[in-house]
């Protein structure tokens, strides 16, 4: 794969105070930025806030929302909160699986898609839920699911 | 604009009440669930539909976005002011009916009645045992305006504290309410808040938990996105009682809009001089600041909570000494719900005794609850505390749907406990929920019907929880991967005998020796199915699954009794395995049946039933 253009990088940092606790939210927008956290980043991350790489690297693999492998241009989520699970979001998975090509969890070959579980949206009451690019669609059933190629 | 001083303010509020009212107003709810079913889309069309009839400038007819109405199973929902009428399931081809005859015309549209039986939303029946203070201003004010909130007596205890009261009787008044904490164990605010009165050390910290990682719980979400300045004046109220300069709010990852919403009230309210330095000309300063968490459960624990805010990973430490005394940067921290930050105003506004004069001696106030699973009426109900089990589940929810049974509910997020149908005679309040082996947690309750298994429940939660630990303790990061496995053998038809009192045990010392409070509670949802429910962990343990949810654990079967010959199982089975033609009692093939359970779903008249397979233990084929 091509390196990444970079260019962004520098406003991005200069785009929050140089303080520690300022970590995570670098972070997070440099996972919005380039769908990952890259090496280049994380090193610059780690001088502008006068923090050593590995604390910068602790807390990128801690959370869920950073990863170091890109993810895809598109984003589904799963919801696998409770009231998603008794209504049955299993059988979503299942079929979103199949119509996406791609195992949850995971990032299609081409790059284009990511398909992942989320805790909870905050939309149980419209269980089951799926997320595309962050658009929450409720009562989603394994047909409507099954219908949904990106 | 600028307030310099309270008499300022008080003239913007004189200002803002004379200023003419919409003779007619639609509220298009733009709560959590309702988004998710096409609220956006409906309120863009009603907008459309407006500057068609020529009413775009919003002077005697407007339609706004409002906050969560509640009733999110019959989304997206619209509510007429002044009528106070409710409508239902409405889509944005409806717009344009909607806006002639119901906004200008002041007509009633029946189809697109929220309920079929009655038009006002107060009388419906999912409105009918609720209290709404804490959502009083849901479906009153548009969620970001300053100026709505100011309207609506917004701010009203601020002004109040900085004129009248001062810091010391709007703390007294805090402490003599008896609230107790909304996020979860109900702790004593007062308690708290005397412990950081009188802490040593500079400068004070307050931060609102927002991080709502309960999955099956959305008040927090709702009242974020819904009423964000009712939390951010809640936290200035505090801060002037309490002598802090300083406050966060610490907002899920997957909450984008919270984050949104409050970081816009928080601009208005520095730009109108109620936020940031000297406020209201009084030389009382507090600073906000929202922070996004990075998609962790473990951080709505207090102590990796303030861990993340400082920007580390959010593990818990051992609290040997109290959040109070050294949180934040080891400085004195109080941390609350966002819940419990939105009580504060009311109850600083209206005294003590008001306060108490809802719920219980124990147990005062309000709480919101999010009701979700097998229930006829899903979405947000505010009950007073004390209001019984069965009143929330079978009042405002309406009972588990046509031709199923109520089975358990599940209270108090992963970390709760599943709860039998005795349950729903009892208070919903800290201490009995607590008593029963549940918790009251942030406020969800989740309905299942007699199609939940409580062995596939506890599994489902031990997932949960051992995949979120965030691995510092042993007993909780190799703990729960063991009480998995075993979990996973039950619901898959490998259990062992003696997997039951096994499971019991693990459970207890992981309960009795976690280090922090998620990793004790971590047990509970074994420990608490057990004491319920001990009798289907034991028919797991001999391969069956009377809920007829784990493969090849049972069989189905049709009662020709009460079979109604309607074929619904047949049309859902996707293994051809239901035989029978028209007026027939349908009957199902074993040697065809995948046990997949959906003629057990479809089958609206308990005909068709889980039964022991007739060679004892679970289906060789998928055991």
């Amino acid at each position: 794969m091509a390196a990444p253009d970079m260019t962004a990088l520098p406003g991005i940092l200069e785009s929050r105070p140089p303080e520690p606790n300022e970590l995570l939210p670098l972070l997070t927008l440099i996972q919005g930025r380039w769908r990952c956290l890259p090496e280049e980043a994380l090193k610059a991350v780690s001088k502008r806030l006068a923090i050593p790489l590995a604390r910068v690297y602790a807390v990128a693999s801690f959370y869920k929302a950073l990863s170091f492998a890109p993810k895809g241009e598109r984003l589904v989520q799963v919801c696998c909160g409770t009231a998603c699970h008794l209504k049955g979001s299993q059988a979503v998975v299942g079929a979103l699986e199949k119509s996406l090509g791609v195992k949850l969890g995971g990032t299609r070959g081409d790059g284009k898609v990511t398909l992942e579980p989320v805790n909870c949206v905050g939309a149980c009451a419209l269980a089951p839920v799926v997320m595309l690019d962050g658009a929450v669609r409720g009562k989603v059933t394994g047909a409507a699911a099954a219908g949904l190629a990106v | 604009m600028r307030l310099k001083s309270i008499e300022e303010l008080r003239a913007l509020r004189r200002e803002l009440a004379e200023s003419p009212a919409p003779e007619r107003r639609l509220w298009v709810c733009g709560g959590p669930g309702c988004l998710a079913s096409g609220a956006l889309e409906v309120f863009r069309a009603v907008e459309a539909a407006c500057l068609a009839e020529g009413m775009a400038d919003g002077v005697r007819f407007r339609a706004d976005l409002s906050g969560c109405l509640g009733l999110c199973e019959r989304g997206p929902l619209v509510e007429v002011e002044p009528e106070g009428w409710l409508y239902g399931g409405v889509k944005p081809e409806d717009a344009p009916e909607l806006v002639r005859e119901t906004l200008s015309g002041g007509r009633f549209l029946d189809r697109l009645a929220a309920d079929p039986e009655c038009r006002e939303k107060d009388s419906i029946p999912f409105y009918l045992p609720q209290r709404r203070h804490v959502m009083a201003r849901f479906g009153r004010t548009r969620p970001e305006s300053l100026t709505d909130y100011l309207a609506a007596g917004g701010y009203g205890a601020l002004e109040l504290a900085l004129s009248e009261l001062g810091p010391e009787e709007a703390f007294r008044r805090v402490e003599l309410s008896g609230l107790r904490g909304r996020g979860g164990g109900g702790f004593p605010a007062g308690r708290k808040w005397r412990a950081l009165k009188e802490a040593a050390g500079r400068p004070r910290y307050l931060i609102a938990n927002g991080d709502e990682g309960d999955p099956g719980a959305f008040m927090n979400r709702a009242l974020m996105e819904g009423d964000p300045l009712s939390v951010i004046e809640g936290m200035t109220v505090g801060a002037y009682a309490l002598g802090a300069e300083e406050g966060f709010v610490y907002v899920r990852h997957e909450y984008p809009l919270s984050v949104e919403r409050l970081s816009s009230c928080v601009r208005a309210a520095e730009e109108t001089g109620l936020l940031g330095d000297d406020i209201l000309g009084r030389g009382f300063g507090f600073r906000l600041r929202i922070v996004e968490g990075g998609g962790a459960f473990v951080c709505g624990e207090s102590t990796a909570l303030t861990a993340s805010i400082e920007g580390r990973e959010g593990q818990p430490r051992v609290k040997y000494v109290r959040t109070t005394e050294a949180g934040l940067w080891e400085k004195p921290t109080l941390l609350q719900n966002v819940e419990s930050w939105a009580n504060v105003p009311m109850i600083v506004r209206n005294g003590p005794d008001w306060f108490r004069e809802t719920g219980t001696g124990d147990n005062p106030g309000t709480k919101v609850f999010s009701l979700v699973g097998k229930v006829r009426r899903t979405g947000l109900v505010e009950l007073p505390l004390g209001s019984s089990v069965g009143s929330l589940v079978n009042g405002a929810g309406g009972g588990v749907p046509k031709g199923r049974r109520f089975k358990a509910v599940q209270s108090g997020g992963p970390s709760g406990g599943c709860l039998p149908e005795s349950a729903l005679d009892l208070p919903l309040d800290f201490d009995a929920l607590a008593g029963a082996g549940a918790m009251m947690g942030s406020g969800g309750l989740i309905v299942m019907d007699d199609l939940s298994c409580l062995v596939d429940t506890a599994r489902y939660f031990t997932a949960f929880l051992s995949g979120e630990s965030c691995g510092k303790c042993a007993p909780c990061r190799e703990g729960l991967p063991v009480i998995l496995e075993v979990l996973t053998d039950m619901t898959e038809g490998r259990a062992r005998v003696g997997d039951t009192d096994f499971l019991e045990h693990q459970a207890r010392m992981l309960a009795a020796t976690a280090l922090c409070g998620l990793g004790k509670s971590a047990a509970n949802p074994v420990l608490s199915t057990l004491r319920h429910f001990r009798r289907e962990y034991l028919e797991h343990e001999a391969g069956f699954c009377r809920a007829g949810r784990c493969r090849g654990m049972y069989l189905p079967e049709v009662d020709p009794g009460a079979c109604r010959s309607c074929g619904m199982c047949q049309k859902a089975c996707p293994a051809d395995a239901i035989e029978g033609v028209r007026r027939e009692p349908r009957r199902v093939a074993a040697g065809k049946c995948i046990t997949c359970g959906a003629c057990l779903a479809a089958c609206s008249f308990e005909a068709v039933k889980a039964h022991r397979r007739p060679e004892g233990g679970p289906d060789a084929r998928t055991a």
